[in-house]
């Protein structure tokens, strides 16, 4: 596919790239349909989880699953609304018919889904603080952020991948989630288990080295696979 | 194509399957720890190894039908992981029965082995509603395969990730096998491993035959009715494989596309 797109002086990536961004964040804008509901939700699941578990403060262990699973929910809303401009309003077509490497359709996807998760994030984390967290915030948040970014870069790798896998099913909202839970179980274990010394009710502790090197091998191989099978699905 | 030699493959693998059996009750002896109850580790290991590379198979058939674009290696991938998920029940089900003889609990979440299966299995329980989910076949075929590979993928690094995670508790049988068997243990857990892999290529012919010939079927048939009489095909999980209607003989190419 690339020589005959190189033959037609095919557009440049990073040009192509920033197009692509520019309508995605135009079509947020314009809808408001992902990064609101996204972190509504995680606001409201911190409401449930502290009735569930009848606790006010929660640290260690408990916060640290209680955190990764709100925020693994959450990005399985903006996962399953990530191609769905695409797939029902002529999308995918449209980028189709133009010379551009295919590729770009992933780094923009991916890169969008990055930037939900992370306003998400910056709306989650201050409330998982302020609702549930027994200690403080401020000192767990440097390897809160190690963490967070390790996390996402999985979720987005995946979420991508399967968003995309998805989308033009007939059952797209069920397939989704079914799909990625599995596949994302090893970046909730490595996140939590890092995690939950760093929220520590007596303060924040080291950040377990093991965890991060696993969780970013996860992150680079489920990358290259991501990376190696997407053009596939973009075919028709 | 895929009927040929399938008898003495069938005679085969029941003579080593009885074989097996009767050596792991009758010759082996009885585990110093654990007694008569782990005489289940000969049916319980083997088809866990050959469920996951079966798995594993079935990614790099998904590989090869992405190259190729032949349906009948979407065939080979639906059949594989169709076959290694009534076998992962399998391995489920024996699982828990031995766990529960020897470690007293049906299901132990400290067990990595356990739990990494039970991910994988969960994973392989969307390939079919995937399938089901897509209706033009083409489509089907090539995202089922993109599924099949990651999931190909998935089923090692699991295995490693959720290994690093807990403490050791399951028995390690791949590595230090020969250092922690006995020989006579060996030989019959070498056996079983032979037999459930026979079991699994026959029963994957059996399957790939069936449906090779309901295709044959379904093409002599659309020849007999006429073209412009072909009934909708009707929204299926199963790869369409296209196959010509000249018999038997000459119509093992499914290249039509």
């Amino acid at each position: 596919m690339s020589s005959t797109t190189r033959t037609m002086a095919a557009p440049r990536t990073r040009v192509v790239l920033a197009a692509l961004l520019r309508k995605e964040l135009r079509v947020e804008l314009r809808s408001f349909e992902a990064v609101p509901a996204m972190s509504l939700f995680s606001v409201t699941t911190f409401v449930l989880f502290h009735f569930a578990l009848q606790r006010n403060a929660l640290s260690g262990d408990l916060a640290s699953g209680v955190l990764w699973v709100t925020l693994l929910f959450a990005a399985m809303l903006g996962i399953n609304r990530l191609f769905v401009a695409d797939a029902e309003q002529g999308g995918f077509d449209g980028f189709l018919l133009s010379p551009a490497d295919r590729s770009v359709l992933l780094y923009s996807k991916a890169l969008t889904l990055l930037a939900y998760l992370l306003v998400l994030e910056v709306v989650a984390v201050p409330a998982f603080a302020l609702l549930l967290l027994g200690s403080a915030l401020w000192p767990a948040l440097p390897g809160l952020l190690v963490v967070l970014a390790l996390g996402d870069l999985g979720i987005v790798v995946i979420g991508t991948l399967v968003g995309a896998l998805a989308v033009r099913t007939s059952v797209r909202d069920l397939l989704g989630p079914m799909i990625s839970l599995p596949l994302l179980v090893p970046v909730l274990l490595c996140a939590a288990r890092a995690t939950s010394p760093v929220l520590g009710a007596v303060g924040a502790g080291a950040l377990p080295l093991r965890w991060l090197v696993t969780l970013a091998l996860y992150d680079l191989v489920f990358g290259l696979i991501t990376f190696a099978v997407f053009d596939f699905l973009l075919e028709d | 194509m895929y009927g040929k030699r399938l008898r003495p493959l069938a005679l085969t693998t029941f003579a080593a399957l009885t074989l097996t059996l009767v050596l792991a009750f009758f010759w082996a002896p009885n585990d110093a720890n654990q007694g008569f109850l782990q005489k289940i580790f000969y049916l319980h290991v083997p088809l866990a190894i050959v469920t996951l590379c079966g798995f594993v198979y079935a990614g790099l058939a998904a590989i090869a039908h992405l190259r190729t674009r032949d349906s009948r290696w979407d065939m080979r991938s639906y059949v594989a992981i169709h076959l290694s998920l009534v076998f992962g029940v399998a391995v489920l089900v024996s699982g828990s029965i031995w766990a529960k003889g020897s470690w007293g609990v049906w299901w132990d979440w400290s067990e990595p082995t356990l739990v990494s299966f039970l991910l994988v299995m969960l994973l392989y329980a969307t390939y079919q509603p995937l399938r089901f989910a897509i209706e033009d076949p083409e489509r089907q075929a090539r995202y089922a395969s993109v599924f099949a590979i990651t999931a190909g993928a998935f089923v090692p690094i699991n295995f490693v990730i959720v290994r690093l995670s807990t403490a050791y508790l399951h028995p390690r049988v791949l590595g230090d096998i020969s250092a922690n068997l006995p020989g006579r243990f060996q030989v019959v857990f070498y056996l079983s491993l032979v037999s459930m892999a026979l079991l699994w290529i026959t029963l994957w012919r059996y399957e790939m035959t069936s449906k090779h010939a309901s295709a044959q079927l379904r093409a002599l048939k659309r020849l007999l009715a006429g073209d412009e009489d072909e009934a909708l095909p009707r929204r299926s999980a199963v790869p369409t494989l296209s196959v010509g209607a000249g018999g038997a003989g000459s119509s093992g190419v499914g290249a039509a596309r």
